[in-house]
C-alpha cells in the first residue's frame, strides 16, 4: 500500500487523465468485442491476440522506415482482411453452436496466434518510436505524452466513423438487423453469412487500429494479447451489448480504476485488481439477476 | 486386418523398446566422441535467448574440435552436443533430461537458457550424478541448494547491480545514497532486489521506494510518479527486456530526472538500438562484453570472439553466447585434468576449475557458483544518433569513464 497519492493530490490529477486516455483505447477495443458478440453471440477470446497483430503490423511498418503512426491505416485495412478469412475459415463453423464452443474455437486461435507471432516477429519485447513529445501541467509535476493523447483521439475518430457507418450505411443497417434477430433479416433478405464475416472483420479491423497504438504506447510482445481480451471483456459485461456511450464510459472508468489501483496497491496488482473487479461484477450482477427472478415469481 | 493392425503395433513397440534399451548402453563416449546432452529453448518466449545459447555451445564445439579435441589418455576425442527442444517450458526440460540420461546415455549436460529451466533441470542431474555445467542460469538459489554437480560458469543474480550501488556511494563522496528501486516478481529479479539490499546495508544507504512490477509490466508510471516526487540518487530497474524498454520509454515520456538509473537486460532488449538518444546515460549490468581484456588460447580475446562469432552467425555475440561458449572450454579443461570420463572424477576436476577464458575467470564455489568473475557495469552514450554501450566498472576492467550525473531532460536535446 502506498498512499503518495493521497499526501500530494496533484497526482490524482495525472492518474484520472492515464486512466481517461488509456480507458478510450480499451473501449474501443471492447468495442469491437460488443459488436461481435452483439451480432453472432461469440466471445471472442483471441481478442487481445488480434490487437498484438495489429501492433506487429505498425511495428514492422516502422522497421521499413515508415512512421508507426501510418499504423492506424495501414493495419486496420490487413486486419479487415485477417478477420475475415478467420470467419471462413473457423468462425462460420461455430457461429450457431453453443457459446462455449465458440470460447473453445477462438481461444485455440488465440493460441495458434501467439506462437504464429513468436514465430514471425520473435519472442523480443519491441517498441515502435514515434518521436513525439510531451506536454507538461502544473509545474511539470504532471506529464501527458502527446502518443497517448494520439491514441485517444484516433479511438475516438474510429468510434465515430464506426458508429456514422452502422447507422447510414447499407451493411451496417444490415448487421444491425442481423443483431436484433438474425432469422427475420435473413427472411427479409439480408445475406447473414456476409454480415457475419463483415462484423467479424470490422472487429479485428478496430484490433488492429488499438494495436497500432499499443506498439506506440506501450511495449509488444507476442504473449501479451490476453489482460487485453479480459479488459475488454469485462467493459462488455458492465456496458452491455450494443451501447456505444457506456462502453466509452466503462472503458474510461476502468482505466481510471486501473490508475489508481496502480498507484494505491502497485504496479503488481495493475491486471490483478482488473480479474478482482471482474469477478465482483459478475456475483453482483447474478446476486441482482437473482433477486430480480424472485420479484417476477 | 484388425489382428494384423495389433500384430503390427506390437512388433513396433517391442522394436521401439529394444532400441531404447540398446541406446542407453552406448553412453557418453562413442568411439572417438564425447557425447554432451543440452535441453535448450529453440521455441517458445526464450526462444530468442536459446538460439543465441546454441550457437554459443556450437561455435566452441567447432573451435575446440578443430584445435585438437580433448585429449583423454593420451588419446584425443571430439565433442558431440545432443540438443532437444525444451519449448521454454521447465517441465518439458525436466523430462527431456530425464530422456537424455535414461535414453540417450549421456553422462555430461551442458545447461539450458534461463534461471527457470536450470532449476527445473539440476534436480534431475543431481539424482543421476550428472556433472553439468551451465552458463544461463544465474538464480542465487541454484546455488544455495547444496547441489554437488551444478558449475555455473557466470555471476550469480545478486551481484548484478551491487556495483552500481557500491559506484552510486563514491560518487556521492563515499555517503550513503537514497536508493529507489522497482523489480519483477520473479526468481531472478528478486535475487537483484537481494544483491541491493546487501548493498544498501553494506553502505548504509536507505531505499525509499520499493516497488515490484507485474509479468506482463508495460506501464510503470506509478513508480516513475514516485521518483519524481521522492527524487533518490540512484533508479534501479530489473524486469526482463519489457522491464528496461518500459522504463526508458516512459522515463523519456514523463521527464522523469535522476542523478543515476542502472538496469537489467539492456543488451537483450536491445535498448540502445530501439530507444536510441532516449537510451543515453543508463548503467547496464552484464556478464561480459567484448572490449574485456580477458584471454584464452581458442578464442584468443572478446573482440576475436566477437570477429568468429558474427562471422559465423551474422550477428555480434550477446554475452548469453559467450558464456555457453565457456561453458565448453570449462568442460575441455576438467576432462583434461581428470585424464578419465568417469562422472564423479570428472565432477571433481570441475570443482577444481581455476582458469581464465576469454570470457572471464573461472572458479567454482561451495555452490557451484563462479566466483572469480565480477559483473560489469556498461553505459549507454550517444554519438549523434548512433549509441552504445561503453563498459565504465569495475574500474580494473573499464574501458571508458563513467558520467555521473545524468543531465536532467531540459537540457538533453
Amino acid at each position: 500500500m502506498d498512499f503518495l497519492i493521497f499526501e500530494a493530490p496533484i497526482l490524482m490529477v495525472q492518474a484520472t487523465l492515464d486512466g481517461i486516455l488509456i480507458g478510450i483505447l480499451f473501449a474501443l477495443i471492447a468495442y469491437g468485442m460488443a459488436l461481435q458478440w452483439g451480432v453472432m453471440n461469440i466471445i471472442n477470446i483471441a481478442q487481445g491476440d488480434l490487437v498484438i497483430l495489429g501492433g506487429y503490423i505498425a511495428y514492422t511498418m516502422y522497421l521499413a522506415g515508415i512512421h508507426p503512426a501510418w499504423g492506424v491505416i495501414v493495419s486496420p485495412i490487413i486486419m479487415f482482411f485477417v478477420g475475415w478469412g478467420l470467419y471462413k475459415l473457423v468462425i462460420n463453423k461455430v457461429v450457431d453452436r453453443d457459446l462455449f464452443i465458440s470460447i473453445l474455437a477462438t481461444f485455440g486461435i488465440a493460441i495458434v496466434f501467439q506462437q504464429l507471432m513468436n514465430f514471425i516477429f520473435g519472442a523480443d519485447v519491441v517498441v515502435a518510436q514515434s518521436g513525439y513529445g510531451t506536454t507538461m501541467l502544473f509545474d511539470n509535476i504532471v506529464t501527458l505524452p502527446h502518443s497517448t493523447i494520439f491514441s485517444a483521439v484516433i479511438s475516438v475518430l474510429y468510434a465515430i466513423v464506426l458508429v456514422i457507418y452502422m447507422r447510414k450505411s447499407k451493411l451496417g443497417r444490415a448487421i444491425r438487423a442481423t443483431a436484433q434477430n438474425a432469422r427475420a433479416a435473413k427472411i427479409l433478405g439480408v445475406d447473414t453469412e456476409k454480415v457475419y464475416a463483415a462484423t467479424f472483420g470490422i472487429n479485428a479491423a478496430l484490433c488492429g487500429v488499438a494495436g497500432a497504438l499499443i506498439a506506440i504506447t506501450f511495449t509488444l510482445h507476442p504473449y501479451v494479447g490476453l489482460p487485453y481480451t479480459v479488459r475488454s471483456f469485462m467493459i462488455v459485461i458492465v456496458a452491455g451489448l450494443g451501447n456505444l456511450p457506456a462502453v466509452a464510459i466503462s472503458g474510461m472508468g476502468l482505466g481510471v480504476f486501473e490508475e489508481f489501483a496502480d498507484y494505491i496497491l502497485g504496479t503488481e496488482f495493475r491486471i490483478g485488481s482488473v480479474f478482482m473487479l471482474l469477478v465482483i461484477i459478475l456475483v453482483f450482477r447474478r446476486f441482482k439477476l437473482s433477486r430480480k427472478r424472485e420479484y417476477l415469481k | 486386418m484388425n489382428k494384423i493392425a495389433k500384430l503390427f503395433i506390437t512388433l513396433t513397440s517391442a522394436i521401439l523398446f529394444t532400441l531404447a534399451t540398446i541406446s542407453s548402453a552406448f553412453s557418453k563416449v562413442e568411439g572417438d566422441t564425447i557425447v554432451l546432452g543440452a535441453a535448450v529453448s529453440l521455441t517458445g518466449k526464450y526462444s530468442s535467448n536459446g538460439v543465441h545459447t546454441q550457437n554459443g555451445y556450437n561455435l566452441a564445439v567447432e573451435r575446440l574440435n578443430k584445435m585438437g579435441g580433448v585429449k583423454v589418455g593420451g588419446k584425443s576425442y571430439k565433442f558431440k552436443i545432443i540438443y532437444y527442444d525444451d519449448e521454454s517450458n521447465p517441465k518439458r526440460a525436466a523430462q527431456l533430461a530425464e530422456r537424455l540420461i535414461n535414453q540417450d546415455g549421456v553422462k555430461y549436460m551442458l545447461g539450458p537458457y534461463s534461471s527457470g529451466l536450470t532449476k527445473a533441470i539440476a534436480p534431475v542431474t543431481e539424482k543421476y550424478k550428472i556433472p553439468m555445467v551451465e552458463a544461463n542460469g544465474a538464480s542465487r538459489s541454484l546455488f544455495t541448494k547444496g547441489y554437488k554437480y551444478l558449475f555455473a560458469v557466470l555471476s550469480p543474480a545478486n551481484q548484478y547491480l551491487e556495483v552500481a550501488i557500491d559506484l552510486a556511494v563514491e560518487k556521492n563522496g563515499g555517503k550513503p545514497v537514497k536508493i529507489a528501486q522497482a523489480f519483477e516478481q520473479d526468481a531472478f529479479s528478486q535475487d537483484v532486489r537481494l544483491g541491493i539490499l546487501d548493498a544498501a546495508k553494506r553502505t548504509g544507504s536507505e531505499i525509499i521506494i520499493d516497488d515490484k512490477l507485474p509479468k506482463e509490466l508495460n506501464d510503470m508510471k506509478a513508480t516513475l510518479v514516485k521518483v519524481k516526487a521522492k527524487k533518490p540518487d540512484v533508479l534501479v530497474v530489473s524486469g526482463h527486456t519489457k522491464g528496461a524498454l518500459t522504463a526508458i520509454r516512459q522515463i523519456a515520456e514523463m521527464k522523469v530526472d535522476v542523478p543515476m538509473l542502472a538496469m537489467t537486460h539492456c543488451d537483450a532488449a536491445k535498448l540502445s538500438k530501439q530507444h536510441g538518444k532516449n537510451s543515453e546515460y543508463a548503467l547496464c549490468a552484464s556478464q561480459w562484453h567484448k572490449n574485456l581484456s580477458y584471454k584464452d588460447k581458442f578464442f584468443g580475446g572478446g573482440k576475436k570472439y566477437d570477429k568468429d562469432f558474427t562471422k559465423r552467425f551474422g550477428y555480434a555475440p550477446p554475452y548469453q553466447s559467450a558464456e555457453s561458449s565457456a561453458a565448453l572450454i570449462v568442460f575441455k579443461d576438467a576432462f583434461e585434468r581428470a585424464n578419465s570420463f568417469d562422472g564423479d572424477k570428472v565432477r571433481d576436476a570441475l570443482k577444481a576449475t581455476d582458469m581464465q577464458t576469454f570470457y572471464g575467470n573461472i572458479k567454482f564455489g561451495p555452490g557451484g557458483q563462479n566466483i572469480a568473475k565480477p559483473m560489469i557495469l556498461f553505459q549507454v552514450r550517444c554519438k549523434g544518433d548512433k549509441c552504445e554501450n561503453k563498459v565504465v566498472a569495475p574500474t580494473k576492467w573499464a574501458s571508458d569513464k563513467f558520467y555521473h550525473p545524468i543531465p536532467s531532460w531540459s537540457k538533453r536535446s
